[in-house]
């Protein structure tokens, strides 16, 4: 019943509109077409004005009430390198947005049609060409300047201390595996994935670097301070890691593995308090339609301190070991030294990290 | 000019046509209603052709960002009145999530083909080329009817996809695989998507016929003394728009075939290393690449976005500089910078792939390049603005639709800046940001300059005016309704809120915009309901509109304007006048306007 009512308001809506709008006609064959166009030229020419004046009101209103809602603090050195070129080209075409915004506009009312004036016939000026195409050319310089040089630092190499967990999307969930002790990721074949069989993956068991990989799903665990470096890849279709807070994004692509690193500056903790916000997560958004689960693909990165760290990592059993619980040759069964082992290494690479 | 008399010799054709020709358009020669109205050959009727199905895809195109932002505004409602028009896709009156995403997949690829490649290139080219430059019609006019019939049946089969079981394609308008090569990953990659692809070959071809005609007759056809700096912008724009089509829609079509091999014939050129849950196999493909599909799609992808916006750079130039009563500013830089802009268009299109994990030297490359585009766009937008300087402006309503479009182009055009620099377009890469920033400048722009079009050339088309209270009411709620849509979405970008999310409501990062895209959504209603207001205009206009009784109501110097005001079938009733000048000599020597057809007098101070 509410909708024959909306659809009936509308259609009177039009109507009225409709029936205005030939009346206009009406009036202005009456008034003579001279008369009616100056009219309504000069209401056109008003509204011009007040659409400006109107906008850059609600530009900086707009701006007042969504403000807190946009960035937040980068969450990461190159996410804060990243704001502060932002915030550059943000000035830069800010300007340039206001200056030819209000001259569009001004023009438009200043030089609506008149009786008395004539239109000034002017139709080049090799001098204000040349100006305004110098001057874009050596702003833009400078922002590709600053932009390349920050593309190449957040796109280069990642520091050699960097702690690796490779990350997998699959419709509509991440897989995330660490190395293990050893520091090396077991091979795997995409052919001998078996969700059935504990094997989401496709490890191959033969080779012994995998029996220490640890795998979890949707949650995975990196160190405040200490650079990450996430090798992606995707067990079917293209999906993308986007990880806002951190300001980075890069595609999971079957078959071709990429890379991303960054350098998480507040654990969890901290960002739930610097946000007020105790619901705070470190989101993994996948960014690449994938389907139709695409929305609901979260992961979650836990930023911990190292201590936290050690004791998580403790507690993870390696994916071989949940397959084969009863192997002898399994690694994580002698748990004190296996944890003794992981602890070491990140106390170590810890102190390499002060040292840098 | 004797040069142009050798070249462009095609006086046979006048003497040809024009004794069957008067003012009625009524032939002696015999036209069915068939020959006439459906398998038309006359270019004006093609161009109509064209933009009534373009209308009516806009439609259907827009009608889907209603449903699909009713359901981003309105998460937790449900409206029974979905499920009873939409059946098993809107159970419980609550768009599915495949719904959803056939939805958004529709709606790019109606809009970026069928409404503004299709709907504005057809129209527009197909009117003014003859027109404008003085030929009867153009060089292959029975090419020219085939171009819209393949473009209509590409119509009919994309129609047709959306009444599959399992519905139309629903990997969004970019189709990337593996995605749209699998059906199991996906229903929308099913039979909707060898609809999409077959689709889109018959657009492609109508692509080509058209854009290969458009071409031939503006370097052939000029009439006598029509040089080519003597041509109105609308040309050069649609001359350029039609060599970035030839040139870039072969290299898409040739993606989709091999994406169809991937599909049918088992090969693997996009696909390697898959293992699908839904079936839990593993397939055989190995040795492929997905992103080389990317790099064949983008390169028709981003020369596309220029194919939908130089011709209405081009309508924009001219609707402006006749209502400003002044010639267009810096012609030769404005057609130095649409050739800029059709070049270095061609050798941006890795810009959309930073985050695929490419080289970043090559990325570097591309930063550069693209940023180097909006030298021309700025110089353009400079050219605007001083041609508006010192003019005396009538506000019609396409007059206004083209200060709304360098309003909109302005806007949207400098967060491109943001999104081709690499650095940013990492946090901003398909979030809202981007969706504010191509729709502001090429989708809002784009329309803007289409309207601009066709309330300027109505007179031309139909010998009749459109309303112009309605138009001012179309006008004004849509610059106002497209800001307040778009304007907002930029902060959820800035927020990295992701496009193509169905629901953010469990996403602690996004879900704090929850008012925002109830607002957005309430607006994007408003303002279809006023397009839907232009549609009546338009239509209602064809028959009563108010009548044109002048042969050149806007007092504009191009040529369609010294046609009769109903023109028939080979446009001019005697000879084709021969142009003397350019086409901007407005306010000259005290003169409202020197037609392009009039000789240059004794004691008239030099031209531009």
């Amino acid at each position: 019943m509410s909708n024959f009512f909306i659809i009936m308001i509308l259609l009177l809506g039009f109507l009225i509109t409709f029936q205005i709008a030939k009346a206009s006609e009406y009036v202005s064959v009456l008034k003579g077409e001279k008369k009616a166009f100056e009219q309504q030229n000069r209401v056109n020419g008003f509204l011009m004005i007040a659409f400006l004046v109107a906008g850059l009101i609600g530009v900086y209103w707009c701006n007042e009430l969504l403000k807190g809602k946009m960035l937040g603090e980068a969450a990461s050195q190159h996410g804060q390198a990243m704001d502060k070129l932002l915030y550059v080209t943000l000035a830069i075409t800010g300007i340039v947005f206001f200056l030819t915004q209000i001259l569009l506009f001004w023009f438009a009312y200043r030089y609506q049609y008149s009786e008395k004036r004539k239109a000034y016939y002017f139709p080049h000026d090799n001098r204000l060409e040349v100006v305004w195409t110098a001057v874009p050319v050596i702003t833009l310089s400078i922002l590709v300047g600053f932009g390349l040089f920050y593309w190449y630092q957040i796109t280069g190499e990642a520091p050699k201390e960097a702690l690796q967990v490779e990350v997998t999307g699959k419709q509509f969930s991440w897989i995330f595996r660490y190395p293990g002790k050893d520091d090396v990721f077991g091979k795997k074949f995409y052919k001998n994935i078996d969700d059935g069989k504990n094997n989401s993956l496709g490890l191959i068991w033969d080779d012994p670097a995998t029996h220490d990989d640890i795998v979890v799903n949707n949650e995975m665990y990196a160190v405040v301070n200490r650079p990450i470096k996430l090798i992606i890849n995707s067990r079917d279709v293209i999906h993308d890691v986007g990880l806002a807070a951190f300001r980075m994004k890069m595609d999971a692509v079957p078959g071709t593995p990429t890379t991303m690193w960054f350098t998480p500056l507040y654990t969890t903790e901290e960002m739930k308090k610097k946000t007020n916000n105790p619901d705070f997560e470190y989101e993994i958004s996948c960014d690449q339609m994938c389907g139709r689960g695409h929305y609901t693909m979260r992961g979650i990165i836990k930023v911990v301190t190292p201590v936290d760290f050690i004791l998580w990592k403790a507690k993870q059993k390696s994916n071989y070991a949940l397959v084969f619980p009863n192997t002898e040759t399994m690694p994580s069964k002698d748990t004190t030294k296996t944890v003794a082992a992981v602890a070491d290494k990140d106390a170590l690479s810890k102190t390499s990290l002060k040292t840098n | 000019m004797s040069s142009d008399t050798i070249l462009h010799g095609h006086s046979d054709v006048v003497t040809s046509h024009d004794v069957h020709l008067d003012e009625h358009g009524a032939h002696h020669h015999k036209e069915t209603f068939i020959t006439k109205y459906i398998f038309s050959q006359d270019h004006k009727m093609i161009s109509k052709q064209f933009l009534i199905t373009g209308m009516i895809w806009a439609i259907i195109g827009g009608l889907m960002s209603v449903i699909f932002r009713l359901q981003l505004g309105y998460p937790d409602t449900t409206f029974p009145i979905l499920e009873d028009i939409f059946g098993k896709w809107a159970p419980g009156g609550k768009i599915s999530p495949d719904f959803y995403y056939a939805l958004v997949t529709m709606h790019g690829t109606i809009m970026v083909f069928f409404v503004l490649t299709g709907g504005l290139s057809g129209t527009f080219a197909n009117f003014l080329v003859p027109l404008q430059i003085g030929a009867r019609d153009m060089a292959a006019p029975f090419l020219n009817m085939l171009s819209y019939w393949a473009f209509f049946t590409a119509s009919i089969i994309m129609i047709s996809s959306l009444f599959l079981t399992a519905g139309p394609a629903s990997g969004g308008w970019t189709v990337y695989p593996p995605l749209s090569a699998l059906g199991d990953a996906t229903d929308g990659s099913k039979a909707g998507m060898d609809f999409w692809i077959v689709a889109m070959v018959f657009f492609v071809v109508s692509s080509l016929l058209g854009g290969l005609n458009y071409i031939t007759t503006i370097l052939n056809m000029r009439t006598k003394g029509m040089s080519m700096v003597r041509m109105p912008l609308t040309i050069w724009a649609l001359l350029f728009t039609a060599i970035l089509g030839v040139l870039s829609f072969p290299v898409l079509l040739s993606g989709l075939i091999l994406l169809l091999f991937d599909r049918h014939a088992g090969t693997s050129f996009y696909l390697s290393d898959i293992f699908i849950a839904s079936t839990q196999k593993a397939l055989p493909n190995e040795g492929g690449s997905a992103i080389l599909f990317q790099h064949l799609f983008w390169f028709l992808g981003h020369p596309e976005v220029y194919i939908i916006i130089l011709p209405t750079m081009g309508l924009v130039s001219e609707v402006m500089a006749v209502n400003s009563r002044k010639p267009i500013f810096g012609y030769r830089a404005m057609v130095g910078s649409l050739f800029a802009i059709c070049i270095l268009s061609l050798l941006v299109w890795a810009h959309h792939m930073f985050v695929t994990g490419m080289n970043p030297f090559l990325g570097s490359v591309f930063t550069l390049l693209t940023l180097l585009i909006a030298v021309p766009s700025a110089i353009k937008v400079f050219n605007w603005l001083t041609t508006l300087w010192k003019g005396n402006l009538r506000f019609t309503p396409g007059m206004l639709f083209s200060i709304g479009f360098v309003s909109m182009f302005i806007s949207g055009g400098l967060t491109g800046i943001f999104l081709g620099n690499s650095t940013l377009d990492i946090h901003l890469h398909d979030t809202y940001f981007n969706i504010a920033h191509f729709h502001l400048v090429m989708g809002v722009a784009a329309f803007f300059g289409m309207f601009a079009g066709v309330y300027h050339w109505f007179p031309k088309m139909y010998g009749r005016y459109m309303n112009n209270t309605m138009g001012y009411i179309h006008f004004w709620v849509t610059m106002i309704g497209a800001y307040l849509i778009f304007w907002p979405m930029h902060y959820e970008g800035l927020a990295g809120m992701p496009r193509r999310y169905m629901d953010y409501s469990n996403w602690v990062s996004f879900r704090q915009f929850e008012d925002l895209n109830r607002f957005i959504s309430t607006v994007a209603i408003v303002v279809f309901a006023v397009q839907l207001m232009f549609v009546f205009n338009f239509f209602y206009s064809i028959f009563k509109g108010r009548r044109v009784t002048t042969q050149n109501p806007w007092g504009a110097t191009t040529l369609e304007w010294t046609t009769p005001i109903r023109p028939g079938h080979g446009n001019w009733v005697s000879e084709i006048p021969e142009v003397h000048r350019w086409a901007y000599d407005y306010g000259k020597d005290g003169r409202e306007f020197i037609s392009q057809a009039e000789p240059v007098g004794s004691n008239e101070s030099s031209g531009h």
